[in-house]
This record gives C-alpha cells, structure tokens and sequence, in this order.
C-alpha cells in the first residue's frame, strides 16, 4: 500500500530506535503526550513502546471522541432510538458504549429500536431518501476530522430539501482539550504527570493546521510535533520532540509534511464555520464543562438540529465511581491503575467508554499491550 | 405410465418455494426430485429413503455438525451450498478423518425463487462430486415468509480415522511449530465486498475449499508429528489459535513478517478498519506439528496445489496466562487477543 | 484516485480494492492523485514530493544513529 507500507519499515524503525537511544538523556525522564486516538491504537499495533529506551514515556490522551463522550449523551441517544418513529444511523464504536443502567445502543437494537451503523454520513442521507417515512438522526461525534462530513451532509439535507433528516451533534474540538489538559494537569488531588510535550493529531492537523497548536508551544512553553498516523512517522516525531527538549525548545514543528500544511484544509474549515458554531460550554468525560470546546448548528440549519426537533431533554449522568475514564483520558492514571481493568470492565463486559472504542487507551493495552503487565509483575 | 413422468416440470425460471413444497405431499417430493436428487444424485440417495445406510469402515468414526446462515447467500468464489460442503468436509478432516458422507437439511423461507435454490443446489452437488464425498441424505422444510433469510442450511459430515491418528486440541506442546496452508482473509473480505452498506469493489474471491486431500498428504507425510488442525473460520486465525492456547493450556509466538496475506486483502483491512488476523476464512487450515518434522510437512503442503502458500508462522511457548504472542513487522510485540463482539455478523 | 465522478464523488483505489468517496472537501484534485480518506470522504491531498522527502529523512536518521552508535 503506497504511502503507508514504506512508513512501517521494520529496518528503519530500529534504526531510529537507536537514534531515540542516543538522543534521550539517561539522566532524566521524558513524558510525551500522544493526543491523538489513533497515535495510541498505532503504539499498540505496532509495539512501538517496545523500541523506546526506558526514560522516554508514551502518556495516552484524551483524542478518542468516543472516550470523551458523556455517560449523558449516550442515554439521550438511545432514548431518541426508542421512539418508534426514528431510525438512529451511527458509527459503529458507539454501538456498545455503556449509557446508565447496563443500556447500550446494541441492546437498545436487541430489543427492537431501528438503529443502523454506516460507515459514513452520506450513508445516512441515503437512509433518508430511501425511507421518507423514517425520521433518520445522525448521531455525530468526532473531533474536527469528522465534522466537515456532517456539516457536508446537513448542506446536502437542505439543498435536498429532506424533511426527515436531524443530526443529533456532540462534534468537540482540540485545542480546547489541550489547553484543558495544561491548565489543569492534576484531578482530585492525584498529581499528574509532568509532560515534556505533545504528539500532535495527525488528520485532525490536516484539517485545522499545524498553526492552531502554536499558541501551545507558545504559552505553556512545550513542544508540539505533528505526526502521520504510521509507526515510523510517530517515531520520527518522538525523536524530533526529544531534541526540542534536549535544545530548551518548545516550537511546533511539523512531521506529517506530506499532509499537513500550517493552515489547514481551509474548505472543510469554511463548510463547518458555515453549519456550526461555538456552544458556550460542553461537557466532556474526565473534564466536566469545558467552556467553547463544543459544536452545535448554527441558527441557519436550525431545522437540522435533533435536540430541537425532537426536544430532547439533556440528560446528565454519572459515571461509575469506581470507573477512572477520567483520569486515564487525562493520562494521570493508566489503565492499570484502574481496579475495574480486566476484571469487571473487558472488551465483552466494558464499563467505561475507554475500554470500548478501538482509539481507547484502556482497549489498546487489553488489546496489544496487556501480556505486558504480567512481564512487568514477574520481574518485580 | 407412471405419476411422475406426467406432471409438469417445476417452473424454475420464474418460480417460487411455497409453503406447499414443505407439507411432505406430492409438491415437496418435486421439489427435492427436481432440485435436490437431480444435484446431488448418488447410489444411497436414488434409494429414496429418509436415512442412508452404509457399512461402518475400520478404524474411529468422526462426525460433526454444522449450520450456515451467510448473507449474501452468492459471493465471489462460492455461495452458502458450495461453503456448507467444504465447511462440512473441513471439519471432518481436520480430525485428520476421511470424509466418506454428507447430509444437508434445509430451511426454505417461503418466496424464494427456484431459480436461487437450484443455483445452490448445483453448486452443492458439483462441490460433493469434486471432493468425492457424495450427499446422501437430507431434510426439507418451508417457512412462513420472513422467518429465514432466503435460505439456512444445516449439515452433518461422518468420516473416518486410523485409530492410532489423534489429533486433538489439548495436545499443542512448547517448542511445536504452527503451519498456516496459506493466505488469510480472503472469504470474510469476498463476503463482505458484497455487501450494500460497504460499497466497496474488489477481485478478491472467497477461499472456500475442501481441504481433506491436502489433509491426507500432511498425515501421509509425517502422521506422528501432527498435534492438532483446525480451520480458522469465524474469528479468524485470532480466534483459533486464542481457542487452542486455552485448551492446551500454552501461549503462542507468532511472527507477523511470516503471516502470508494478499496486498488487495490487507488493503481492503485497512479501508474497513479491520484486522486480517481476525477475519474468516474457508480454505484455510492450522497446523501445529512437532518441531523436528515441521519442514517436512511443510513441503508436502506445499506440493499440494491448496498449500502452495503454505507457512511456518510461530510456535507454541509455555505460557501461563495462554496468550497469543506476535512478533510485529515493525519489531515491536502485541498480543493477538480473542475478538470481542461481533465483528462480521453472518459471514458462515 | 482512480476515476472523478458526478455530485463531487470519485473512485479511490487502494492497491486493487476501490471505494467510492465523497472530494467535496479537498481541492480539485487529478487522476493518480493520491487523498487520505476518513469515514467515506477525502481530507486532504498527499504531496508526493513532501511523501519523498520524510522518506528521505528517515532513512538519514537511520543511517546516522548506525554510524553513531558505539
């Protein structure tokens, strides 16, 4: 596969194994910031953290949307599901998301509510003029990489004049979450740790640019790399933030060239500043109200909107407490400091929406990285 | 002139199974003369009786069950027939059995057209024939419209086994090695490509095939050396080798550099987001043999025109937590975990 | 991509295997272009000349850290 095969190069990758050797300092720690779900699913995948010395740590961050998604908004989905008349069209990581209760949006389908996964929003505007009988709600989430698709589809919902398609809207964004992971590193008194810097988001870079983490580097003094999605382009990156620390430098630099420019895909800006804009404040798991962190149509597409047509009373609910998504999103704790990993909460039986989605840091460690802790436990 | 050769012909071109061809009155008895008989026609089954009788061959009888609920029921390289008698046939031979008989039931949705049942039934028989193992009994039934996807086939295969072959799931041993007869996830993607939702285009042909003659050459080649076969079917080659670490209470060492899939199926993965190692396949078996005969199988799968990709993929450690271990191209290690939650529904 | 089509759809291949996906985001882009692709949509064009030269730079990293390492 061109533009991917030559980024997995074995023979590289352990050549710059041994140039992140030599470059990391034994004398100190270095802890980078992967923000990106699916920088933590490629470290997974691909054993990255193996081929890393000791003293350079991966801290796994809050960029899986599913992971950031309130208990509260999972429930609002599957109640919409179960009124008789819609037809709820999702991605397929939110289907076994646990809402309260046990419920999910897979049991809600077990017991009759019309809900469809589609692979993309165009998948649900088809729905829609195929059944004009069905009102057919796009249950949307994602950082800015999946937005411009909605806000894609709403314009093709109004140009086509659908009167039986809503977009039920929980699009957050990334700068937000960043700097709310800078400002407040530590949660309920446990101390997080101390990061030396970030990986920056691969395709969400391509779409807002590597100029909108420059007031990151700026503020809080620590360097951002932006990185390709493929293991050599993240460990390219990592060497690269190595040497900015190393340096006393703290500037964005940009890894994923052949797809991130500093400005960004300025037509998927324009199509979302044009359907949506800001919410005052959004909630996010493990964060709480993160104020202008959220999306919601604009006026204008009013008539897209599924809180409005369908009056859909906000729902907020707690998580388990036992449950540390919050902090493991924050990267404060991992997810084996969570009593619930591996016992109650697996892939079959989640209890926590980091255990479910393919980008969540606790799936990624059960899924590629658990054998590991058994390692770590015989040795100790 | 007899009752039968007055009556007209089946309308197969524009007809319909109707709930009359499963009353077990003269309707049904067309259907399965027509449709069934004429496919899978052999000595026992020209008998016309409801069981098939046949001398017990020396040795250990081997016998399984199987039920197939693909959707869709045609697909490139195969169709829910063709797959229920290789499906069938594999699992018999995996006992390192001969497969001598098949039965096949069907459960007919009403409205299903004629013209689709006897494509299947073509397909059956032609795979029966192909293989050599003949159907020779089976069961038919209709049901109300919407209470069976087009059509379900359930099948039984017998076969038989020297006494002194055993091959069976508890006996994988560290230092064992793991033969794979070649390219992983070409029936789930084949499938899959046919399916509406994914739009997606693609030349890859589903692998289903009858592997008891390949089967035959490994156990001729080297017959103490083999612990136990399986074929990875749905779940994939996860699924299998997670399910034989848990009864053989051992791990796995897996290499992924030696893990032998075609460009076009690792890319349709990649597009799906999906993991190869975790998708179905239907001509494809595992072998885990003694490590000082492992070449030596090796080669003669190789010869074997359903093995000619055949591969050494890893070996059996000792493991007390039986986890499947794998070496990734990249160098790093992952293990490769059982599957949670459906990821194909109705693949088999 | 493979092949423009109506409404600001087109075919993209990915070494034989093709979906049909919305260009509606990216720039007009030309048969042999290569876009990466996210929930059955084009995000952005990858540059081949910026493709060669990280490939490029990873290989000289790899070389430099073989001649360095003791």
């Amino acid at each position: 596969m061109k533009y991917m095969d030559e980024y997995r190069d074995g023979k590289i990758a352990r050549s710059i194994a041994a140039a992140i050797a030599a470059a990391a300092d034994p004398a100190r720690l270095y802890h980078f910031m992967e923000f990106c779900g699916g920088h933590t699913h490629a470290i997974s995948r691909y054993g990255l953290e193996d081929l890393l010395p000791g003293n350079v740590r991966m801290v796994h961050g809050p960029g899986c949307p599913v992971c950031v998604l309130p208990i509260g908004r999972i429930d609002m989905a599957i109640r919409l599901a179960q009124r008789p008349e819609v037809t709820l069209c999702t991605y397929g990581d939110l289907m076994r998301v646990p809402g309260s209760h046990g419920a999910s949006l897979l049991r809600a389908k077990a017991a009759g509510a019309d809900i469809r996964m589609v692979y993309s929003t165009l998948d649900a505007i088809a729905i829609a003029q195929a059944e004009p009988e069905r009102q057919v709600v796009f249950f949307a989430i994602g950082f800015e990489t999946t937005t411009p698709p909605t806000a894609l589809a709403v314009k093709l919902a109004c140009a086509r004049r659908l009167t039986n398609f809503t977009v039920f809207c929980n699009h957050v964004l990334t700068p937000p979450a960043i700097r709310g992971i800078l400002e407040h590193p530590d949660l309920d008194g446990v101390e997080g740790p101390k990061l030396d810097g970030f990986i920056g988001p691969a395709h969400v870079s391509a779409v807002i640019g590597s100029d909108a983490f420059a007031e990151f580097a700026r503020d809080f003094e620590k360097p951002v790399v932006v990185a390709g999605f493929e293991p050599l382009d993240v460990m390219q990156a990592i060497l690269m933030l190595i040497r900015q620390v190393n340096d006393g430098r703290h500037a964005v630099e940009n890894q994923y060239i052949r797809a991130v420019s500093p400005q960004g895909n300025r037509i998927a800006q324009a199509e979302v500043a044009e359907v949506f804009e800001l919410r005052e404040s959004f909630e996010w798991r493990g964060f709480g109200a993160v104020p202008a962190s959220g999306l919601r149509l604009r006026e204008a597409y009013a008539g897209f909107d599924a809180e409005r047509r369908f009056a859909m009373p906000e729902i907020s609910a707690a998580d388990n407490p036992a449950c540390e998504c919050g902090a493991i999103l924050r990267g404060i704790k991992r997810p084996t400091d969570c009593k619930l990993f591996g016992t109650l909460c697996t892939p079959e039986t989640p209890m926590g929406s980091c255990m479910v989605s393919s980008e969540g840091a606790c799936a990624a460690h059960w899924t590629y990285g658990r054998f590991r802790d058994h390692a770590r436990r015989a040795v100790a | 002139m007899s009752d039968r050769t007055r009556r007209r012909k089946l309308d197969i071109k524009n007809g319909r199974v109707d709930l009359s061809h499963g009353a077990g009155g003269r309707a049904m008895a067309h259907l399965i003369g027509e449709i069934f008989h004429e496919a899978f026609d052999n000595d026992l089954l020209r008998r016309g009786n409801d069981q098939a009788a046949f001398d017990v061959v020396g040795g250990r009888m081997v016998m399984t069950t199987d039920g197939y609920v693909v959707s869709p029921l045609f697909f490139p390289g195969g169709d829910i027939g063709s797959l229920a008698v290789h499906g069938t046939i594999n699992d018999v031979a995996m006992a390192g059995a001969r497969p001598l008989y098949l039965s096949a039931g069907f459960i007919i949705e009403e409205g299903f057209p004629l013209a689709d049942l006897k494509r299947i039934a073509d397909s059956m028989g032609a795979a029966s024939r192909d293989a050599g193992v003949p159907i020779v009994t089976g069961d038919t039934k209709v049901v109300e419209r919407g209470k069976a996807d087009g059509v379900f086939i359930t099948t039984t295969g017998v076969g038989v086994v020297p006494a002194e072959l055993v091959l069976s799931s508890e006996q994988a041993r560290p230092g064992d090695k793991v033969l794979l007869s070649g390219f992983i996830g070409d029936h789930g993607v084949a499938v899959m490509s046919q399916r509406r939702n994914l739009a997606f285009e693609t030349s890859i042909v589903s692998d289903s095939a009858a592997l008891h003659e390949l089967v035959a050459a490994m156990v001729a080649a080297a017959p103490q050396a083999l612990r136990v076969m399986r074929d990875p079917t749905r779940g994939g080659l996860a699924a299998t080798l997670n399910e034989l670490a848990q009864q053989s209470a051992v791990g796995f060492r897996l290499d992924e550099d030696a893990v032998p899939i075609r460009p076009e199926v690792a890319a349709a993965c990649e597009l799906l987001g999906l993991d190869p190692l975790y998708v179905a396949n239907e001509g494809k078996l595992i072998a885990i043999v003694a490590s000082e005969a492992a070449d030596t199988v090796l080669a003669a799968m190789r010869a074997h025109p359903l093995g000619r990709d055949a591969a050494i993929i890893g070996e059996v450690i000792a493991d007390d937590h039986h986890f499947v271990q794998m070496t990734t191209s990249f160098g790093g290690g992952r293990i490769v975990d059982w599957l949670s939650g459906e990821q194909l529904p109705r693949i088999c | 991509m493979i092949e423009l089509l109506p409404d600001q759809m087109a075919r993209v291949s990915l070494d034989g295997v093709i979906k049909v996906v919305s260009v509606a985001l990216v720039a007009p882009i030309t048969v042999g272009d290569y876009v990466i692709v996210h929930v059955g949509f084009a995000l952005t064009r990858i540059d081949p000349e910026e493709a060669q030269r990280t490939l490029a730079l990873l290989a000289e990293m790899g070389q430099i850290a073989t001649e360095a390492a003791p």
